[in-house]
């Protein structure tokens, strides 16, 4: 009476492309930032579901890292968007067309 | 009626799956920060209860106190500085490439669809390598903990100093207005 | 326990709705208390009209709040405003799922458990819920469309951030120490190692509770709702069940951060040097007290000692209180951290 594997992965699958859509579609970085998350959380489920399928416990140390490093990646995208906003007053991606100010 | 107790983990990985699903939609699909980054946290929430289905009841509460407790408060606490209440976010793409874009989107989803239908034969092992240490059965936390330590010492290390870097990377960016030549 | 419903569904049940009764109603009169204590200690009386003594006056209070005009800022975002007190009040009566009360006892042949459950990520869950209570202050003070909440939001998040970290710091001493996260195992750790935590973990124990106090957004540390800067913080434009909900999470909080540190540093249930004196407590004397009761006078110095605090303390400012967090409370707790690792590692803990 488990749920198979299948379901677990497909459900990870739909959870990216939901976010790799919100990454694509929106324009202000802070919704980019979101996006990103749903990404990396849909890849840590197929990890932890393939992990549990093959009875190792690897992928959650993985998964472990993972968190981490989109923890380091939020704070620095996050301070990213803070400083951009002081300059420009937008945080519209679509805005960032300079190299250099 | 003792069918609900039979079916109980089928049950709770729909309904959370449900959830996840719906908090990622609007996620993608509310016009304010404010709403869509609740809605994350409400996908969060719910993939954390899946991780305790699948045997990874540390990961779900790191997944908590991580992205709950921490990533969130922070997206909450920069959508209120930047004001993003007053930024319209229309969705944006260019019209011409819809089609493409719908082609490429079916193509890959059946690419992934043979690929999970290909990997997916037979039933999960047995949960018990999840909780071993060193060779006993303890838990999954005492399992996580002595693998971290023991198997993968050199990639804790670097990921600390991957957040020792964006920290400090963090307070330099976020600072006001740093003199020249203090943060270039 | 043949029948599989009783087991799953029923005991439960019952155990949730008693343990929900007993929190709300210490929540209420631990309202009763602070002001009747605050007013002694400042040679006031205190409430005295409602019932003798004053002692209905909780309950009259709750039915003015429950009775009171719900009023909705016109210009406030509806849902999320409606959304903040139920996730302000949500984490802090969920934390206590996990929380030991006392040991397994016999009750009509059964053998009951006086907690709903014991699970081995205990301590995780506890942090971890307990960090989604930050939600409910940001949201409702940002919510309100109110300058005074939203700085009283950002204030708070900025507080529950900071003072988590040494929180964490100070907790992880303790499960060095136990080497387990389930509460009820450091709780018969401590019975083992014939010591409270509190002893060997001085520095962590201090930490804790101060950390403890700035969580719970209470004197000295209240500054989310400053009244004489902020109006009244984040829950300026709430009004009848909704300012009741952030009034009950707050002393649910308190009971919550009492709890906790009566679990990981006073030894729960266990009265005091449970090995040592083992043979003064098997007195008939004394015998004839419940574990249970140990627990609740734990925790009742410490919501005393909430309360001490608030009629002695003044108000840190904003920049004192993020200075004391980060410069003070993170260098110690992580030195004392490692004070305590090498401890562990040259007796063996336990």
């Amino acid at each position: 009476m488990t749920v198979p594997i299948s379901h677990f992965v497909t459900f990870a699958a739909v959870l990216f492309a939901i976010g790799a859509a919100g990454v694509l579609l929106r324009r202000s970085g802070i919704s980019i930032l979101l996006g990103i998350e749903l990404m990396l959380n849909a890849a840590n489920l197929a990890l932890v579901a393939f992990g549990r399928q093959h009875g190792q416990l690897d992928a959650q140390v993985f998964v472990f890292f993972v968190m981490a490093v989109a923890a380091a990646e939020v704070a620095v995208g996050l301070a990213l968007l803070v400083a951009i906003f002081r300059k420009q007053r937008s945080i519209d991606v679509d805005r960032l067309n300079v190299m250099r100010w | 009626m003792t069918w609900f107790l039979v079916h109980f983990a089928e049950i709770v990985f729909y309904s959370l799956a449900a959830v996840a699903l719906a908090g990622a939609v609007g996620v993608i699909a509310f016009r304010s920060p404010v709403h869509a980054a609740l809605s994350l946290l409400g996908t969060f929430l719910a993939v954390a209860g899946v991780f305790v289905l699948m045997q990874a009841e540390f990961l779900a509460a790191v997944q908590v106190l991580v992205y709950a407790g921490g990533v969130m408060v922070l997206f909450l606490f920069v959508i209120m500085l930047v004001k993003a209440r007053d930024i319209p976010d229309e969705p944006q793409y260019v019209r011409r490439l819809v089609p493409a874009a719908v082609g490429l989107g079916a193509l890959l989803a059946a690419l992934v669809g043979v690929g999970i239908w290909a990997a997916s034969g037979g039933l999960p092992a047995d949960g018990a390598a999840l909780r071993m240490v060193a060779g006993a059965p303890l838990g999954n936390t005492e399992a996580v903990g002595w693998s971290l330590y023991r198997d993968y010492l050199l990639p804790f290390e670097v990921v600390s100093i991957v957040l020792l870097v964006a920290m400090i990377g963090a307070i330099v960016m976020g600072r006001k207005e740093s003199g020249r030549g203090g943060a270039a | 326990m043949a029948n599989p419903w009783v087991a799953f569904l029923l005991v439960p049940l019952i155990k949730i709705v008693v343990i929900l009764l007993a929190v709300i109603l210490i929540a209420a009169y631990m309202s009763f208390f602070e002001r009747k204590i605050l007013a002694y200690m400042q040679i006031r009386i205190g409430p005295n009209r409602v019932g003798p003594r004053g002692w209905l006056q909780p309950i009259a209070d709750a039915l003015k709040l429950l009775v009171k005009e719900d009023i909705v800022p016109a210009r406030a975002e509806k849902f999320v405003y409606f959304l903040g007190p139920v996730l302000v009040v949500a984490p802090a009566l969920l934390v206590f799922s996990v929380i030991p009360f006392g040991p397994a006892f016999k009750l009509f042949g059964y053998e009951v458990t006086p907690y709903l459950t014991d699970v081995n990520i205990g301590i995780l869950f506890i942090l971890g819920v307990s960090s989604v209570g930050v939600y409910g202050v940001i949201l409702g003070g940002w919510a309100s469309n109110n300058k005074f909440s939203m700085m009283g939001g950002l204030r708070s998040a900025a507080q529950l951030v900071s003072y988590e970290v040494p929180m964490g710091l100070s907790v992880v001493t303790v499960l060095l120490m136990a080497n387990s996260l389930s509460l009820v195992k450091i709780v018969e750790a401590q019975k083992q190692a014939g010591v409270w935590y509190f002893i060997p973990g001085i520095v962590a124990f201090f930490i804790y509770f101060v950390c403890g106090v700035a969580e719970t957004n209470r004197n000295p540390f209240d500054l989310p709702e400053a009244e004489s800067e902020l109006v009244a913080g984040f829950h300026t434009e709430y009004s009848g069940m909704k300012f009741a909900f952030y009034f009950l999470a707050e002393y649910a909080n308190m009971v919550v951060v009492s709890s906790i540190a009566t679990v990981l540093f006073l030894g729960g249930w266990l009265p005091p040097f449970p090995n040592w004196l083992a043979a003064v407590w098997a007195l008939p004397a004394l015998a004839w007290i419940p574990p249970i009761a140990w627990f609740v006078l734990k925790m009742a110095a410490f919501l005393f000692v909430y309360i001490w605090f608030r009629g002695t303390f003044p108000r840190y400012r904003f920049d004192q209180l993020m200075d004391l967090g980060w410069k003070v409370f993170i260098p110690v707790s992580l030195v004392n951290l490692m004070a305590v690792g090498l401890g562990v590692l040259l007796i063996g803990g336990k």
